[in-house]
């Protein structure tokens, strides 16, 4: 599903990943953990395909990050779901219609975008606030309309990057058990935090990053040890 | 294509004040060049009807037959240059002069011979009516035996060929530093518009929406902004035209308004800045991310 092999980014202030190689499977979850700056943002921005590797290949559902040509980008994300700490939605748009965006940008029929959005925000818990504006919800509900977005073109992949890091304790665990639902369902999760409690109430593969590299990755198994020796 | 306009009149909606700004900004660049042009039009209009008084007078010997005289004036009608031959009998050359030149009618009144002689009065057509040709036709009649003298005011035909080179080359030079600030004040005003919107670029992108996708209603916004801009422009020259119609004569007329030819031009104009502004500004938030 996601495959890094030796893969190193240089960014012209300095070296971002040293090094890394990571495969994850189909509908695996995996946190990748680190401190600001370790290089967890920019793993999942090689995902997503905004950044390309300076060396070493990547490869996310079948697409080569390396070549990706202007055309590839967007079907590329059409299987991802992309979610940020600072939910990232239209501020002139109802909930109903961020997530109606997102299927429209992909040229679904216009006659089957309302019933799937609202599917969509009953999957989130927020069927109740389709008309509301993001300013109108509390974080938590924005992050719930950022990640119904996501899903609306049923991604094979999940990346997001510190989903909870903008929101309250209660907050928090409601997205994040959210985030473990989507999980269930076979969609593969890749998720960056430094929130260690919220690693350490689960016995999802974590991988931790430290300045470019990974340091420590427990669902590790003989063929990746074999490529970390390579 | 409804959701292209649907999202290119969002804006409108969304961000009036904004969207108001800028159409009247784009509307009074293309005034300053609308303006300019109103300007180089009437100054070519005043200069083609100067040009008009542009004629070859070529003065006969007397006693030259009129059978002669007929058949010269039909040559001369066959000079590629020439527009029209018209002969003036001496008898209409002096009723001419009195009627004209009223401070010599006394001179002219009691004359027991006509001091004045019959002529060829030779028209040039439009574009032969420089020094050059002037002077070639001259020439060539020179070659006829009967023709006496010619006359067409050389120095004063140097003089409108030189004021027409000039007001050509300022008229050019100025128009287009008129269309180029025109065209980095639209260029800016639309940028600022995508720049507001930067973050929806990204997340459209982040979605997975074409690059096509994305640029779709911001050219449709940048042609429609570059219309109404246009529009706002020939009214505002319409209106000062109005108001110094009254005021300024030409040579023979009122000065006159753009023909819609090149009214239809400065909307073109307007729509295409509207479209490459936008195309520009939006192809750069679309190489990030």
């Amino acid at each position: 599903m996601i495959r890094f092999h030796h893969v190193s980014k240089d960014y012209p202030k300095g070296v971002a990943l040293k090094d890394v190689s990571l495969h994850i499977a189909k509908g695996e979850f995996v946190f990748l953990t680190g401190h600001s700056g370790a290089g967890k943002s920019t793993m999942l921005k090689l995902m997503y395909g905004a950044l390309r590797p300076t060396v070493g290949d990547v490869r996310v559902s079948g697409f080569n990050i390396g070549t990706l040509t202007p055309s590839e980008i967007p079907r590329l994300r059409r299987r991802l779901g992309i979610v940020f700490q600072d939910f990232r939605l239209l501020e002139d748009r109802t909930a109903e219609e961020n997530i109606a965006f997102a299927l429209e940008v992909t040229g679904a029929r216009a006659d089957a975008i309302p019933a799937r959005v609202m599917r969509a925000l009953t999957q989130v818990g927020l069927a109740a606030k389709a008309h509301a504006y993001p300013q109108e919800l509390s974080g938590g509900e924005q992050q719930r309309v950022a990640i119904a977005r996501a899903l609306i073109n049923d991604p094979t992949i999940l990346l997001a990057d510190e989903p909870t890091g903008n929101l309250d304790e209660r907050a928090t665990r409601g997205v994040f058990q959210l985030i473990r639902e989507i999980n269930a369902t076979g969609t593969c999760v890749v998720m960056a935090t430094h929130d260690l409690d919220l690693v350490k109430q689960t016995t999802y593969r974590t991988v931790e990053i430290r300045d470019g590299s990974v340091v420590f990755d427990s669902g590790q198994d003989d063929a990746d040890a074999e490529e970390e020796m390579a | 294509m409804r959701l292209l306009l649907r999202e290119a009149f969002m804006t409108f909606r969304r961000a009036p004040l904004l969207s108001a700004l800028s159409i009247t900004t784009i509307g009074f660049s293309l005034y300053a060049v609308g303006l300019f042009a109103l300007v180089a039009v009437n100054l070519r209009e005043a200069l083609r009807i100067v040009e008009q008084r542009v004629e070859v007078v070529a003065y006969l010997l007397r006693g030259t037959p009129a059978e002669t005289i007929a058949q010269a004036s039909q040559d001369i009608a066959a000079f590629p240059e020439v527009q029209r031959v018209t002969f003036v009998s001496e008898d209409e050359a002096l009723k001419r002069a009195r009627a004209e030149l009223v401070e010599f009618r006394d001179a002219y009144r009691d004359l027991s011979v006509n001091p004045l002689p019959a002529s060829l009065e030779i028209q040039l057509k439009d574009g032969f009516r420089d020094a050059q040709h002037t002077a070639a036709v001259a020439d060539r009649l020179r070659g006829y035996g009967f023709i006496d003298d010619i006359r067409y005011g050389r120095e004063w035909i140097e003089k409108l060929d030189r004021l027409r080179n000039i007001a050509g080359v300022v008229g050019l030079t100025i128009g287009l530093a008129f269309a180029a600030v025109a065209v980095v004040i639209i260029g800016v005003t639309i940028r600022i518009t995508v720049l507001q919107r930067a973050s929806e670029i990204s997340i459209m992108r982040l979605v997975g929406a074409t690059n096509g996708f994305i640029r779709g209603p911001f050219l449709v916004e940048g042609a429609i902004k570059g219309l109404l801009g246009g529009m706002v422009a020939i009214l505002l020259s319409y209106g000062t035209y109005l108001l110094f119609r009254g005021q300024i004569e030409l040579a023979t007329s009122g000065i006159v308004f753009l023909k819609s030819a090149q009214l239809a031009l400065g909307i073109v104009f307007g729509v295409a800045i509207g479209l490459g502004g936008s195309l520009v500004s939006v192809g750069r938030h679309l190489r990030n991310v």
